[in-house]
């Protein structure tokens, strides 16, 4: 008798818990985040939707080996430890790399990290006949870790990564491969789709239901390694909103908490209705590429600084309501890297039209400029009335600029292939923004000429023996002061000889309730949802 | 009739095929890499490894007909996007458009063929006019724009209702679902009423006018009699017309669909345009193709059935 009361008592209790605890389940808000993505990113490990997708479901549901310290809104994001403690140079192999990894590090099903799942992750992308090989993660990470050639286990805790040569910016690389848990993966019966639906990272979320093209929810990890990181909001719930008019509605109705990318107009009106709005510049460039090739005017160094001085950033900045950024550079004042050039790009029509007189070109013989432009696309900002505006500015000062619109893909296609490739439609250039996350997606890839496209993104085919050198010598120095030191002469020479047109920094604008509490908007295209909760 | 139906059927075969064909021509024929929207930044290289193993080095009528035998069977293939099936999310957003589909021919059509026929009955009177005026209007307005101003007028104003999305509804029948449906029905129904309506009081109207209405009146049958022989007459025009404003409702709207993110097989083709996701492009566009096709065929059915001359003709 005195069982069956005890059992009953236990129920009670039992009942009550489950209760309390639910109710206050009930009091925590979940973060409703309208995205800008027209789909929910993959969620098996490497997202798609670009650095978008790193945002929503890469660092949400998953860490890298080094991750971003992304606290702090006030300078450029560094790496931070992420599944690794600590990672060094071999002394005598300056290929190798080793990476000490955390320890009690587990994934959400419960299994552990450690060297062996590294190995596994490196083998899904990269090891063609590994039964866990996919060609769709594959797709997202490889462009963004060339230098990787192989990698071994070392002990439990210790994996050793060794690229093709000498490169001191392969810590930055390894942000971008997350890890994947090989015992779900086995759970699931071997198969990706499934693990999709039931991901299994380290992150600080888990995932817990998936909708395609409708919805993401994410719950909290309590069990998150980093206790600094653990989630402050029980739910996250994410939901692309690709309209932009759609997205700001769903803020101001209330379906939606947060929204990336309110359109400018909208603004005004968020901002007097009391919802919050942040931006911040962020590691993108909004350029023109133009073409080095024997037929191009771009190789007369006269005319590029003519072009450069030809535009009116401000007058840009005005027409994107005030949120975006003047570009001096490929890289933001505020980056180590910016250096010192002698050139100051500004706006300067006198002085544009006077060396377009000396280059040669005059009313009676125009310079003809003609570059691909996109109507939409990603870090595109507002395509179609920015380069209308330039179009203005270059034709005050004699040039004929010739917009030849083509869609995103195209565009995209046209820089793979390079220059003067048939996709390319005869353009001198392509208005192609581009990230400037680490040296090597701000320097190496675009300006070295090992990178001349099909190989590499220099669309260009920028060819300059001294840049090659700064980017060697940059790869070479593993000290990171004198690197970043390094990096700012590279990137002075690169203004100095006004490579490419550089007009403006996206700065992201964000709108939230004004109920959303602990946002910080770090400058860099990732960020974290961690800290981010909605007040009761 | 039988004879005739059977006719119709066999038509449509070579139809569909044709549709197929054009459908993958004119995805592939479009500028660009079938990869490049789902790869990130890789080189060319990588590129050409990728295409081969999707299967998208081979020959064009090699990969048209690998995708046709496989289509032919219900498999079309995975989202080069998701790995979801294309059937499964074919299904998923032709249920949702569907679903919309038929509350806005319901609104629509009721209230355009109600409107219509007493408009074309009281000809001339203040009725007619405000049912004119209003169908004007009604085939004038954007249905996107629409859109927008229901959103901003029931959303974002009076915050009466959702403004985008099918939320998560725990069933059909819950007031989740039907108030994430009531803004995006509105849009959609606007224009198929007003054509429907304009279109019912044109018939009414012309066979008023006809001598026959006459004769049934003097033979002292009732306004009401006479109105139900009138609609009668009307009914194979007016339905030739609402089975078209179906097809073209159940076919989705690429753009009302985007307004209100409703994830219907307009807004999945926005999107597979968008990301160029090849599987799905083609397998939305087939099946939309295919829809009208069975959607034509079952109007001429039903056309025939009202009116035996159209078989005979």
């Amino acid at each position: 008798m005195k069982t069956k009361r005890l059992g009953l008592i236990l129920v009670c209790l039992g009942a009550a818990g489950a209760l309390a605890s639910g109710a206050a389940w009930a009091q925590s808000k979940p973060l409703r985040v309208g995205m800008t993505l027209s789909d929910i990113p993959t969620t098996s490990g490497q997202p798609n939707g670009g650095f978008e997708g790193y945002r929503m479901t890469g660092y949400t549901l998953y860490d890298a080996l080094i991750n971003w310290k992304l606290d702090d809104a006030q300078g450029p994001s560094t790496l931070v430890p992420g599944l690794a403690t600590e990672w060094k140079i071999d002394d005598k192999d300056t290929t190798k790399w080793i990476f000490k990894l955390r320890k009690g590090v587990k994934f959400h099903d419960g299994s552990e990290f450690n060297a062996d799942a590294v190995v596994w992750n490196l083998d899904k992308l990269f090891k063609k006949d590994a039964p866990q090989h996919d060609a769709r993660q594959t797709a997202q990470a490889a462009g963004r870790i060339l230098s990787l050639k192989s990698w071994r286990k070392v002990d439990d805790h210790t994996i050793e990564l060794t690229t093709h040569a000498p490169d001191s910016t392969f810590p930055y690389q390894t942000t971008y491969v997350f890890y994947s848990s090989p015992a779900q993966w086995e759970k699931l019966g071997r198969d990706w789709n499934k693990f999709s639906q039931q991901p299994s990272g380290t992150g600080p979320f888990r995932l817990e239901k998936l909708v395609a093209r409708e919805r993401a929810e994410l719950v909290r990890n309590s069990n998150y390694w980093d206790a600094k990181r653990v989630a402050r909001s029980q739910r996250v719930i994410l939901l692309p909103i690709p309209e932009a008019t759609t997205r700001a509605s769903a803020l101001l109705s209330g379906q939606v908490d947060f929204i990336e990318a309110p359109p400018p107009d909208f603004i005004p009106r968020l901002k007097s209705q009391g919802f919050q709005i942040t931006s911040n510049v962020y590691p993108h460039i909004w350029p023109y590429f133009m073409s080095f090739r024997e037929d191009s005017p771009w190789r007369d160094l006269r005319v590029r600084k003519a072009v450069n001085l030809a535009i009116d950033r401000d007058g840009i900045i005005k027409l994107l309501g005030g949120f975006g950024a003047p570009a001096a550079g490929a890289v933001d004042k505020s980056s180590p890297w910016f250096g010192k050039p002698a050139f100051d790009i500004k706006y300067d029509p006198a002085g544009a039209k006077k060396l377009l007189a000396e280059a040669g070109y005059s009313d009676a013989k125009p310079l003809t400029l003609k570059v691909m432009v996109s109507p939409s696309g990603s870090g595109q900002m507002l395509p179609r009335p920015m380069n209308e505006y330039i179009q203005q500015n270059l034709k005050a000062v004699g040039i004929n600029l010739e917009l030849v619109t083509q869609d995103w893909e195209v565009l995209r296609n046209c820089r793979r292939a390079g220059a003067g490739s048939p996709i390319c439609q005869g353009v001198h250039g392509i208005n192609n923004s581009s990230a400037t996350v680490d040296p090597f997606s701000a320097f190496g890839r675009i300006y070295s000429s090992k990178a001349i496209a099909p190989k590499g993104f220099n669309y260009m085919h920028y060819s300059d023996p001294k840049v090659d050198a700064m980017v060697e010598t940059s790869n070479n120095t593993f000290d990171e002061k004198k690197r970043d030191q390094l990096l700012g002469e590279l990137h002075a020479y690169l203004v100095n000889q006004a490579v490419d047109v550089w007009v403006v920094h996206d700065v992201g604008p964000r709108a939230l309730s004004s109920r959303v509490r602990g946002w910080v908007q770090v400058k860099h295209w990732f960020q974290d949802l961690a800290p981010v909760y909605v007040a009761d | 009739m039988l004879n005739y139906i059977i006719r119709r059927i066999l038509y449509t075969i070579p139809i569909a095929i044709g549709v197929s064909l054009v459908v993958f021509a004119l995805v592939h024929l479009a500028p660009g890499d079938p990869l490049s929207a789902v790869v990130g930044e890789v080189d060319q290289k990588m590129l050409a490894e990728m295409r081969a193993s999707f299967g998208y080095d081979k020959p064009l009528p090699v990969q048209y007909l690998i995708w046709l035998g496989s289509a032919l069977t219900g498999d079309m293939g995975y989202s080069l996007r998701t790995g979801v099936p294309v059937f499964k999310t074919l299904i998923d957003a032709a249920t949702n458009t569907i679903t919309i589909g038929v509350a806005a021919a319901l609104l629509g059509f009721i209230v355009g063929v109600t409107a219509g026929m007493l408009a074309g009955y009281n000809h001339g009177a203040w009725l007619d006019k405000a049912v004119s005026s209003a169908t004007i209007t009604g085939v004038s307005i954007p249905p996107y724009w629409l859109a927008i101003l229901v959103v901003i007028v029931f959303s974002v104003q009076l915050g009466w209702l959702p403004s985008m999305g099918a939320g998560t509804p725990t069933s059909t029948w819950s007031w989740d679902a039907w108030k994430h449906m009531i803004l995006p029905v509105i849009a959609l129904a606007a224009i198929p009423c007003a054509i429907v309506a304009r279109t019912a009081r044109a018939c009414v109207m012309e066979i008023l006018s006809q001598e026959f209405v006459e004769a049934l009146r003097a033979r002292g049958l009732s306004e009401r009699r006479i109105l139900l022989h009138v609609s009668r007459n009307a009914l194979p025009t007016v339905l030739a017309v609402m089975g078209l404003q179906f097809a073209h409702l159940l076919g989705g709207s690429i753009l009302v669909e985007t307004v209100f993110s409703w994830p219907g097989t307009g807004y999945l083709l926005n999107l597979a345009i968008f990301d160029r996701d090849i599987p799905v492009l083609q397998g939305t566009i087939l099946l939309l193709a295919l829809f009208f096709v069975s959607i034509n065929l079952v109007i001429d059915i039903l056309q025939t059935w009202a009116d035996p001359r159209i078989s005979r003709g």
